[in-house]
């Protein structure tokens, strides 16, 4: 299998489908002549032109409602934001209209759109550049919700997420763009609302997405240790979600951490938390424990962001309380 | 696109030279603040070379240079302490004017326990409500309409501020800009927009921002005066911002200032202008350099000498370093302060995350890849 970096596994994808359907394109600030500001977009304006890689005044609510109304007719828009949290000045076109036009019309109008872009704290970029945003959209019906975690996800979800027929909300991570992963070669598609496990163990099970699946992995590593083995679940897609995979692990476990970078409260690991005590009661040996971001805007200074945001070691103490060692 | 360009409808002062071009005539400034307004050029352009020398030798995490745009600063001058600046990222010689201390200026770009907002924000996103001087928010645009709003409640105070508010050519592009020059015009809102058309928004040019002929043109939609100025041209600057003052105060509502200017180096420490722009480019801006010309006014006027202006370069030069030493190596701010300032008061959920928090060993590993 051909290894490459999260990045390039996004490229990838575009290329790809921007090759197989033409009403596929790409549209938001610094896609096209900078290559992406993370350089997801790298070559495609020299490949498919001015029509198809199209750089955007910076009007997030304007490029977010021009890509609404081009899905209206049949192209296939995927709107990038420099990040997720610029998405805020757009939530409008992506809550009131993409979210709700196939609905409020009867079902007479499809918004195949893809929002797209990083999402979560890199490293002291401060509060308005660090939210981790899931569990503001996938609180959203009619809007699909997509965090791919390593290269091969990136890739075969982004393509499923174009070919989708709803709005999807895919959010990548800055952190992740530069790691490196194997992903298979030619045609690969990752269907929305499958799971995936990371990683195989028994004594308790992690459910996370995105770059909070690294925190998980770095969590099992250190209690291997110790042997404790964490069984990593990455949903991948957080609506639709891949319950009977996550209720599977649980069962077998008895134990569940959740780990994500939202804030606690009305939060996206809250809501799994709640449907595994209903769909696993009698398995169940402890408390579901999720593991959250500090409730508070994320500060600039290094020590203070560290203590902000879920580390490995809050994971192995979720994990040791889960398991009655403290 | 390159910014500078020779355009009859530009209000100048004083033209390259530093000779006060035909017709205009120089705004009534006493010599003191002609030289007030000189020193503050000089030491932004100084402490911008410092601190990006400091970014590339990874002592700072970021930073962003005005190099060219100082002018667009000193609009300040023409206004009185008591007005608000909302500035973006791009303005520290107004703040510089308005007394914004060195010590502070270095303690915020490193976040530290001596920065006045507490390690809060990047660098670079100053706050000082001392000279009235707005926290600077990251989304562009989104400081037009507070702007608007506070000029708005100054009004409805009964009191005779007046606000300017600071963005690129770009922000213009944005939802906020039109809904804050709107509602501006319809309140007769005593608001200064004063738009830094410096040619660039990161990779993007401005006539990617606009179809129309100026930016200024934009005011008109708002029932607004809307000028064009040099905006390399400090005394061009004073006197646009003066009298967009005066109308504001007396009642006869917004002012749109567009400055033209030029964007001399990357957008932020993080960007490279030669992946995007003809490297030639900043070599034609040298003629314009708002430093060059104002000195050379100065200088006409018996007000500038080359003596002066090395002292005052070795002034800041010193300075910095001073400021620099006393704060780049001070500790990190405290981890309990983490949750304050959240709330006026610190409910109880955060009392117990905070409690759990200082419970816990202060030696987190990275939260990603252990
Ligand atoms: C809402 C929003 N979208 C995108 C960005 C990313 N961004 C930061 S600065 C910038 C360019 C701004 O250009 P301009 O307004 O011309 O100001 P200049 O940097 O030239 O001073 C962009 C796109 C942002 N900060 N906020
Ligand atoms: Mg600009």
């Amino acid at each position: 299998m051909p290894s490459m970096t999260y990045r390039e596994a996004l490229n990838q994808a575009l290329a790809e489908e921007m090759e197989r359907d033409p009403t596929v394109y790409l549209m938001g600030e610094e896609v096209g002549h900078y290559q992406g500001a993370y350089k997801v977009s790298q070559g495609l304006l020299a490949r498919f032109g001015e029509k198809r890689v199209i750089d955007a005044p910076i009007a997030e609510c304007g490029f977010a409602g021009i890509g609404v109304g081009s899905a209206m007719v049949g192209l296939r828009p995927v709107i990038e934001f420099m990040t997720w949290n610029f998405s805020l000045v757009a939530i409008d076109q992506i809550v009131n209209n993409a979210a709700k036009i196939r609905q409020m019309s009867g079902g007479q109008f499809a918004i195949p759109i893809v929002f797209r872009g990083p999402s979560g704290a890199a490293a002291q970029v401060g509060a308005q550049h660090s939210q981790a945003l899931e569990s503001y959209y996938v609180h959203i019906p009619g809007l699909k919700v997509v965090a791919p975690s390593t290269p091969a996800d990136a890739k075969g979800l982004l393509k499923a997420s174009i070919r989708d027929d709803n709005p999807v909300v895919f959010m990548e991570n800055e952190t992740l763009y530069s790691t490196q992963g194997e992903v298979p070669a030619g045609e690969h598609l990752v269907p929305l609302g499958r799971g995936d496990v990371k990683r195989v163990g028994t004594h308790c099970t992690i459910v996370a997405w995105g770059k909070a699946v690294h925190t998980g992995l770095a969590a099992a590593k250190l209690l291997a240790a110790e042997g404790i083995e964490l069984e990593v679940v990455d949903p991948r897609t957080l609506r639709p979600l891949d319950e009977e995979l996550i209720f599977e692990s649980v069962k077998k476990t008895g134990r569940l951490v959740v780990v994500q970078e939202s804030w606690p409260v009305a939060s996206f690991g809250v809501d799994i938390a709640y449907r595994v005590q209903r769909a696993c009661m009698d398995e169940l040996d402890a408390p579901v424990e999720v593991v959250s971001s500090a409730d508070v805007p994320m500060p600039y200074a290094r020590n203070l962001e560290l203590e902000v945001l879920p580390s490995a070691d809050d994971v192995v103490a979720a994990v040791r309380r889960a398991l009655y060692l403290v | 696109m390159v910014a500078i360009a020779k355009n009859d409808e530009l209000k100048r002062v004083i033209d390259e030279e530093g000779n006060v071009v035909k017709g205009a005539r120089p705004p009534d400034i006493a010599d003191e603040e002609l030289r007030k307004i000189y020193r503050t050029l000089v030491q932004v352009r100084v402490v911008d070379e410092r601190m990006m020398r400091l970014q590339r030798q990874g002592r700072l995490g970021f930073y962003m240079q005005s190099t060219g745009e100082e002018a667009t600063h000193l609009a300040v001058a023409a206004l009185r302490p008591s007005d608000w600046v909302f500035p973006s990222y791009r303005e520290p010689g107004a703040a510089f004017y308005r007394g914004y201390e060195l010590e502070q200026f270095i303690a915020q770009l490193y976040g530290n326990a001596a920065d006045p907002i507490k390690g809060r924000q990047m660098p670079v996103h100053h706050s000082m409500n001392w000279i009235n001087y707005v926290s600077i928010s990251s989304p562009v645009g989104t400081q037009i309409p507070q702007a608007t709003g506070m000029a708005m409640a100054a009004k409805i105070q009964g009191k005779d501020d007046v606000a300017i508010v600071y963005f690129g050519e770009g922000a213009t592009s944005t939802g906020e800009f039109h809904v804050g020059a709107n509602f501006a015009g319809v309140f007769k809102a005593p608001v200064i927009f004063l738009c830094r058309n410096n040619g660039w928004a990161i990779s993007t040019s401005a006539d990617r921002q606009t179809a129309a002929k100026t930016f200024a043109s934009k005011a008109v939609g708002y029932g607004m005066p809307g000028i064009r100025v040099d905006g390399n041209d400090v005394l061009a600057l004073y006197q646009a911002t003066a009298d967009a003052a005066e109308r504001a105060r007396a009642g006869d509502g917004p002012t749109f200032i567009e400055a033209l200017t030029y964007r001399v180096h990357g957008h932020s420490s993080s960007d490279d202008p030669s992946v995007y722009r003809d490297p030639d480019e900043p070599k034609r801006w040298q003629q314009a350099d708002p430093l060059a010309r104002f000195q050379r006014y100065l200088g006409k006027k018996k007000l500038w000498t080359p003596e002066w202006e090395e002292a005052l370069r070795t002034e800041f030069d010193q300075a910095i370093t001073v400021a620099h030493d006393k704060v780049a190596n001070l500790p990190p701010p405290d981890v309990e302060t983490l949750f304050d300032d959240v709330f006026e008061e610190l409910p109880s959920h955060l009392r117990e995350q905070k409690e759990w928090l200082m419970a816990q060993p202060r030696t987190k590993s990275p939260h990603y890849f252990h």
